[in-house]
């Protein structure tokens, strides 16, 4: 069955069956840069944007969300179009496998839309749902400060 | 000076990680896919009397379902390692024993994954429990034997002793410690026990398969090791080496986890009988509980000494726990002892003595540490010991008696990799330079003299400080048993293919061997296009494990791109009608060395060669192996905070001075560090495996299991100091597995020097520290 959803600011009909998680129906559906390193809500990796708020899509029946705006890391930004945030994220050396990674940028994307100046403190318990094996969390950290600092020398806002 | 070597480059592949451009294995799918799952073992040993699968086999979507009934019985090991593997050949895909809850029982193909779930439950499986061992101490010589008459035996002429259930085995004497012990006029034993651990790489092993249109099978894979997965395969498959292909697409982290062969044999099979593409992907706890776990491991240090701190013998004594079969069991342990024992070469009389066994619990496997992260506690702490004895400062005492450049240590011939050692003398070493600057960065003489059990800043305080240190070793690749190869062609652009068995598993290996090729021909990291690996097209390497790629890899490219240097250096002289000797390279160009203005372009040369005149490709391959393992030195220091109402230990500082050579790449060898840092944090003061009075495993999932979050770290500071490194390229030496090893002793150190008391047993969670606390 196809129900029209809207992802990355476009609207789009996703095959799904009524009881599947918007996880799998976002993979199933060539959104594969939503990751599942847990399905069980513990790990972040799945992380999307729900009206602007971060969830473990994993958790979240699709069905229930086919009126909000759902972002994927490639609405922040694409290879082509990358967003500052995500070129930060390799400056700082935020990127060892990757596999955190879109989770990460979103968690960090959404931190900073709304708070623009975080403190360290507030950028840890921030990201503290999104589970990185490989970094040790310092690079992710100093990526979402760097990017907090562009912010502030370029007079930019969060988009 | 360099000019692309030791520069913070960025990721080759950043952009596209961060994009989520990437993909993973799970990313891939094809057309008319099965869908896989494995039933796994509830019991920790029982045998199978019977699989009853009739029922499953007529529901609808069902296509195929492979269990001991239709698959061969082939032994194997599962662990990813040269070949003859060390490891014991004790593994079979679908046997009828059941040796850990977690074993493969049957697996079934169907055309979604909930059918294929659903048709496990209708399986019935007829079991005959068996009673279990339980517990590590028990299993030497038990009546309970774990691999009785199965024809488990080991591959390489060892030591193996299925009917005691001992797997592995491994003794080195260098002087004569009983002697020396004896005549010491003081004694300390610390015994130290390391429990389980997951490596919880955040992606879970996934493997894909499917025909291509000559009918090889063509294998997606979470692997860091995808030639030997090949091999492997082609023997528990029974499918020639020349009908497989290997992939290895992106990978979300391995730490060892993923240098074993699990998956891949079963998805092979499915799609080898069904000529479909067929996708496994284990849930997490599937992965906790039936993939490869930190081995559980009881050690032992004994040491005599005199009054002025000098060790007359030392012995390490390990005893390892395997789980239900022996992957890595014997090398883990033989690095227990080779990764620890030459760090304090001076001690004339040296003992190592470990045993593997066979339980009924989950299997170990590779992890970041290998050994080293389950015996430096002890050592670490003995050596501790003796100074505290002998009222001496720790950092002096490494100083004095650590390994120097030009110095050997007989263990490195007398313990090898299931045979003799390689002996080698030690070229580079900054570990002295290394004690200082940890001491100087983490105030290590202020806070020694403010805290101690018995300081004004602890008597009498609930909250209690300490600082506590450990020097470490570990090595670059296994000496003459790892090879790696590169191979690479030049473009009409100046541009290069750079093909490499590498597995470049998080690391940003593919972007320190571009750096490296970059640097031999004076060219940017750009022109490199750099594609690992696939064992169709990537030249042989044994893979991503041992701390093996920067330095043995990264020789085979350098090696290789020396040859390709040559090349264009002759074509360029010819165009520029000079000399060899005459011309030189130059910022992607070949020059006149008389006149820089006579130049031609990498883009000019390539066309001449390919279009022009006396054409031939540039190319070349190389082979590299190594005759030494140097090893990377690394010290941290500790400092921590112990509530002795609650149990809770926090880490208030955490300094690591590293020495690995040349760092390719500083921000991404800072990465390894850091990364280390926190999986090792994570292991000593929570990481465990729970588990019920049979045997199963009731932690399963990251919360349960408890790993490190962003909120959890402390303040680090890292701080690379090089040494030159000869025999690696451009000076460089490993990085990725050291750092793990330090959290347990270094804590357990400071634990000392804030109360007085020796911690036995990690992790470091409350009720243990509350427990050790309340000893007299
Ligand atoms: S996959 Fe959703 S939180 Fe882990
Ligand atoms: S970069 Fe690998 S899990 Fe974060």
């Amino acid at each position: 069955m196809k129900f029209p959803f809207k992802v990355n600011n476009k609207s789009k009909d996703l095959e799904l069956l009524p009881n599947e998680t918007l996880l799998h129906v976002l993979r199933n559906n060539d959104f594969t840069e939503v990751k599942c390193g847990c399905n069980e809500g513990e790990c972040g990796s799945c992380t999307v944007l729900l009206d602007g708020k971060p969830v473990n899509s994993c958790q979240v029946l699709a069905m229930s969300v086919q009126e909000k705006e759902i972002t994927t890391v490639k609405g922040i930004g694409t290879l082509y179009t990358p967003h500052f945030l995500q070129k930060s994220f390799v400056e700082a050396g935020a990127d060892q496998c990757g596999f955190c990674s879109p989770g990460m940028v979103l968690a960090s994307y959404s931190l900073l839309k709304e708070n623009p100046k975080p403190t360290r403190k507030e950028i840890l318990t921030a990201l503290d749902g999104n589970l990185c094996r490989c970094t040790g969390y310092v690079k992710i950290v100093d990526a979402v400060e760097m990017t907090a600092q562009k912010l502030q020398t370029n007079n930019l806002e969060m988009e | 000076m360099f000019k692309y070597v030791n520069q913070p480059i960025e990721k080759i592949d950043g952009l596209a990680l961060v994009t989520g451009e990437e993909k993973y294995t799970d990313d891939f799918s094809f057309n008319n896919m099965l869908y896989v799952s494995v039933l796994h073992s509830g019991y920790a040993y029982a045998k199978i009397i019977d699989i009853d699968d009739s029922e499953a086999r007529t529901m609808h979507g069902v296509v195929e379902i492979l269990s001991y009934k239709n698959v061969n019985r082939i032994l194997y090991t599962t662990a990813g390692q040269g070949y003859p593997e060390p490891s014991p050949y004790d593994t079979l895909l679908f046997g009828k024993t059941m040796r850990f809850v977690g074993d493969n029982v049957c697996a079934v193909a169907a055309e979604s994954k909930e059918i294929a779930d659903e048709a496990l439950k209708k399986i019935k499986v007829t079991y005959k429990e068996l009673k279990p061992i339980l517990n590590l101490e028990k299993s030497e010589g038990s009546s309970i034997i774990i691999h009785k008459d199965d024809g488990a035996f080991p591959k390489i002429p060892v030591f193996y002793d299925a009917k005691k259930n001992i797997a592995s085995k491994v003794e080195a004497n260098v002087g004569d410690f009983d002697s020396a012990f004896k005549k010491s006029s003081r004694k300390i034993e610390l015994d130290f026990y390391c429990s389980y651990g997951s490596h919880c790489a955040i992606e879970p092993h996934a493997s894909v398969s499917y025909l291509d249109v000559r009918g090889r099978l063509v294998i997606i894979s979470t692997t860091q090791v995808p030639f030997h997965v090949r091999r492997i395969v082609s023997h528990v498959a029974e499918i020639p080496v020349s009908k497989i292909r290997v992939i290895k697409p992106r990978l979300g982290g391995g730490f060892g986890g993923k240098q074993e062969i699990l998956l891949e044999p079963i998805v092979a099979l499915m799609t080898w009988r069904t000529k479909r593409p067929a996708k496994l992907v284990y849930s997490r706890r599937e992965v906790f509980k039936s993939t490869r776990c930190r081995h559980e491991y009881q050690t032992k240090v004994s040491v005599g000494y005199e009054a002025d701190g000098k060790i007359n013998a030392l012995h390490l004594d390990a005893l390892e726990n395997a789980g239900g079969y022996g992957s890595h069991a014997l090398t883990v342990l033989a690095n227990a002892g080779s990764k620890t024992l030459p760090l304090l070469n001076k001690i004339e009389n040296l003992r190592f003595t470990g045993m593997g066994v066979y339980t009924n619990l989950p299997v170990g496997g590779a992890y970041r540490g290998y050994g080293a992260t389950e015996s430096y506690p002890a050592y670490a702490q003995a050596i501790d010991m003796v100074c505290e004895d002998c009222g001496l400062d720790i950092v002096e005492y490494y100083k004095k008696w650590c390994i120097k450049s030009g110095e050997t240590s007989a263990i490195f011939q007398a313990l090898g990799e299931g045979k003799e050692g390689v002996a080698m003398t030690i070229g580079s070493t900054s570990l002295v330079e290394c004690l200082d600057e940890g001491a100087k960065l983490s105030d290590w003489y202020e806070k020694r003299k403010l805290y101690g059990p018995n300081s004004d800043f602890n008597k009498g305080k609930r909250l209690k400080r300490g600082i506590g240190m450990v020097a470490m070793m570990q090595g670059s690749a296994i000496p003459e048993i790892d090879m790696a190869s590169a191979y690479i062609k030049m473009n009409d652009d100046g541009s290069f293919n750079l093909n490499v068995g590498a597995t470049d598993l998080g690391t940003g290996s593919d972007t320190v061997l571009a750096q490296i090729a970059s640097e031999v021909l004076d060219t940017p990291v750009e022109s490199f296009i750099v594609y690992s690996s696939d064992t169709d097209f990537t030249p042989f390497d044994t893979g991503a494990y041992a701390s093996s790629t920067t330095y043995l890899s990264g020789q085979a490219v350098r090696k290789c791109v020396e040859e390709i240097k040559k090349q264009i250096l002759k074509v360029g002289a010819e165009m520029l009608s000079l000399s060899v000797d005459e011309v030189e390279l130059n910022d992607s160009r070949v020059t006149a060395k008389e006149n820089i203005k006579e130049e031609v372009s990498f883009a000019d040369i390539c066309q001449y060669s390919l279009y022009q005149k006396n054409q031939f490709q540039i190319q070349a391959t190389a082979s590299h192996i190594s005759p030494k393992s140097p090893p990377p030195f690394a010290v941290h220091f500790i400092e921590i905070e112990v509530d002795t109402f609650t149990g809770i230990i926090k880490v208030l500082n955490y300094t690591a001075t590293v020495d690995c050579g040349t760092p390719i790449n500083p921000v991404t060898a800072e990465g390894q560090v850091e990364g280390a840092i926190v999986n090792g944090l994570s292991y000593a003061l929570f990481e465990n495996y729970y588990f019920s009075p049979h045997g199963k495993m009731l932690n399963d999932t990251f919360g349960k299991y408890g790993v490190y979050t962003a909120f959890d770290i402390p303040p680090m500071k890292v701080k690379l100091i090089k040494s030159y490194e000869e025999t690696g390229p451009y000076g460089a030496k490993s990085i990725s597995e050291i750092n793990i090893n330090g959290a347990l002793p270094g804590i357990a150190n400071a634990f000392y020097n804030a109360t007085g008391k020796r911690l036995h047993s990690g992790p470091f969670a409350p009720e243990y520290v509350l427990k050790v606390l309340s000893e007299k």
